[in-house]
């Protein structure tokens, strides 16, 4: 038995405890071995890699093993499918996406001049599907916007997320930084209650992680498929008792600058596997 | 997958309870009526499977996670040591999962053309249970190992 | 996605006699039969319930699944390189549909 396994045991039979006395947001702390966690930790942020088990990290660690990986493949086609009234695909204006995209994922959200705020990977790629082909915009957890958005963004692997909070984007930021900071629903949490407070703590069975951004979208383990940031997101909101907003909702692109901004430096690892 | 429709179905309470006894690593299911029910089911399905073959320990190797983050993919490695010659080789390794609905996992058949009686795969698993590796070998001879392995039930998971 | 997608990975070459690892993955809900919709209409079951391996036509490996494999399933095995070949991989799903991909293998 590793010394990481006994003290993820240890962890159980204390948080059993807890959850006998247990609020259902009762939080309970672990001693937690630290490894050495190379690209996944900069300085103080460690990447929600560290908080997997070994055996959800060695299926992230092969790109081969790593089931997102199937949807990646979709969207790489997609890429080249020429689609909508232009008839034309992402390909025709973009050429290899390995040079064209390459640190769009590292530097989303971005202000965008003609919607006046924020735009995040999906909303661009939709953008460019209604304006440039003339196409439907996908649905936001579709799988071709997830095979998408996670093309694209893979296209920026290992680069560190770097987001510009100055000039246009402020405002949007503090907006997010503020939506970070505020409590919601019935159990009255913000966000940084458990990624802030309590990372590396036990939230009943789970270990909680900082809550970085950069490994959207994720295969999680729990949804057995690829989802969104969003999707995620949406869950947190849900778990404390509050109405999640919309997919793509300002609200959420706004998070999703702070929350990159907050995960800055940390490598871009779309698309990740989680737990 | 079922634990999604249980949990939805269950009172807070309930959850407490649950979680409670699972965090607290009690190993053996829920309830033991439930857990009786499950090693029957075990053991007709293993019956179905190789008949009144007289059963032997070792040569199976099984590597599973002591504690699965989510029973939703837990990876499975197996391997059996065998010459894997035509004359002696493993014919099938049969994996079961003691506490899930249908112990069935997965069948897994090999040649001497494989090489080495060794493949990996990933599976569900309901709750903490013994997962169970049956070998089959060329001569007839059936080998059986079992590991425990634990679920962890999800706080933001659930 | 309209039809599962496999992928596979193959040593493109192998020294004769050599054991050589393979692995699979193919996306699939691996949909149980257990779980129920919203309206508490139970999911029919709709898996791959059988996966294959020939080389140059004789199988070498296959393996039965029951609704217990993970969604998106993952396989890896072994064969021992004897000569050079095709290798054919076929997955049949509960609805009839198969699903198949082919590699070459260069023993020297």
């Amino acid at each position: 038995m590793t010394t990481e396994r006994k003290c993820r045991m240890q962890a159980k039979q204390v948080f059993g405890v807890v959850a006998a006395t247990a609020a259902l947001a009762g939080f309970s702390s672990v001693a937690h071995t630290d490894g050495d966690w190379g690209k996944y930790q900069v300085g103080d942020l460690r990447s929600g890699y560290t908080y997997a088990e070994p055996e959800t990290r060695a299926i992230q660690d092969d790109d081969f093993e790593n089931p997102a990986m199937l949807t990646l493949d979709y969207g790489a086609e997609l890429w080249s499918a020429k689609d909508g009234e232009a008839n034309k695909s992402c390909a025709d204006c973009h050429g290899d996406a390995a040079k064209s995209m390459k640190g769009v994922g590292a530097r989303y959200p971005v202000y965008y001049q003609p919607w006046g705020k924020l735009i995040n990977v999906e909303l661009r790629i939709n953008e460019c599907r209604e304006k440039f082909m003339k196409a439907k915009p996908y649905k936001y957890e579709s799988n071709e916007m997830l095979g998408m958005s996670a093309f694209v963004k893979y296209q920026s692997r290992d680069m560190p997320v770097n987001v510009d909070i100055g000039g246009p984007s402020k405002d949007f930021f503090l907006k997010g930084k503020e939506f970070y900071f505020q409590r919601r629903g019935q159990l009255d949490m913000a966000c940084k209650h458990c990624h802030e407070d309590n990372a590396g703590n036990m939230i009943r069975a789970n270990l909680l992680s900082q809550g970085h951004s950069n490994g959207f979208p994720t295969y999680r383990l729990k949804w057995q498929k690829v989802g969104s940031l969003h999707r995620r997101i949406r869950g947190c909101n849900s778990q404390v008792r509050a109405t999640p907003y919309d997919y793509g909702s300002d609200e959420y692109v706004n998070l999703e600058l702070y929350l990159a901004w907050r995960g800055r430096g940390l490598p871009v690892e779309s698309p990740s596997v989680r737990n | 997958m079922t634990r999604k429709i249980s949990t939805a179905r269950v009172t807070r309470r309930h959850v407490l309870v649950l979680t409670g006894a699972a965090a607290a690593v009690a190993g053996t299911g829920f309830l033991p009526s439930i857990a009786a029910a499950d090693k029957a089911a075990l053991d007709a399905a293993i019956k179905k499977t190789i008949g009144d073959a007289n059963v032997q320990s070792g040569r199976i190797t099984l590597d599973l996670p002591q504690i699965a983050e989510n029973g939703n993919t837990v990876p499975i490695g197996v391997e059996v040591d065998s010459p894997m010659t035509a004359n002696d080789y493993v014919k099938s390794v049969h994996i079961f999962a003691e506490g899930n609905p249908n112990p069935q996992v997965a069948s897994l058949h090999f040649t001497p053309a494989s090489g080495a009686a060794k493949a990996s795969t990933r599976m569900r698993l309901l709750k903490t249970q013994n997962v169970v590796a049956v070998a089959e070998m060329s001569d007839g001879s059936v080998y059986r190992e079992t590991v425990e392995v634990k679920v962890t039930i999800g706080g933001c998971g659930g | 996605m309209a039809s599962a997608k496999p992928r596979i990975k193959v040593p493109k070459s192998a020294v004769k006699g050599e054991v050589v690892e393979i692995k699979t993955l193919i996306s699939h809900k691996m949909e149980t039969g257990l779980r129920k919709d919203k309206d508490g209409q139970v999911i029919p079951r709709q898996i791959i319930n059988k996966f294959t391996c020939t080389f140059n036509d004789k199988v070498v490996f296959s393996a039965d699944w029951h609704p217990a494999i993970s969604a998106n399933p993952y396989m890896a095995f072994h064969i021992r390189a004897t000569e050079s070949g095709k290798l054919e991989f076929t997955w049949h799903d509960d609805n009839g549909e198969t699903y198949s991909k082919s590699a070459n293998l260069a023993v020297s």
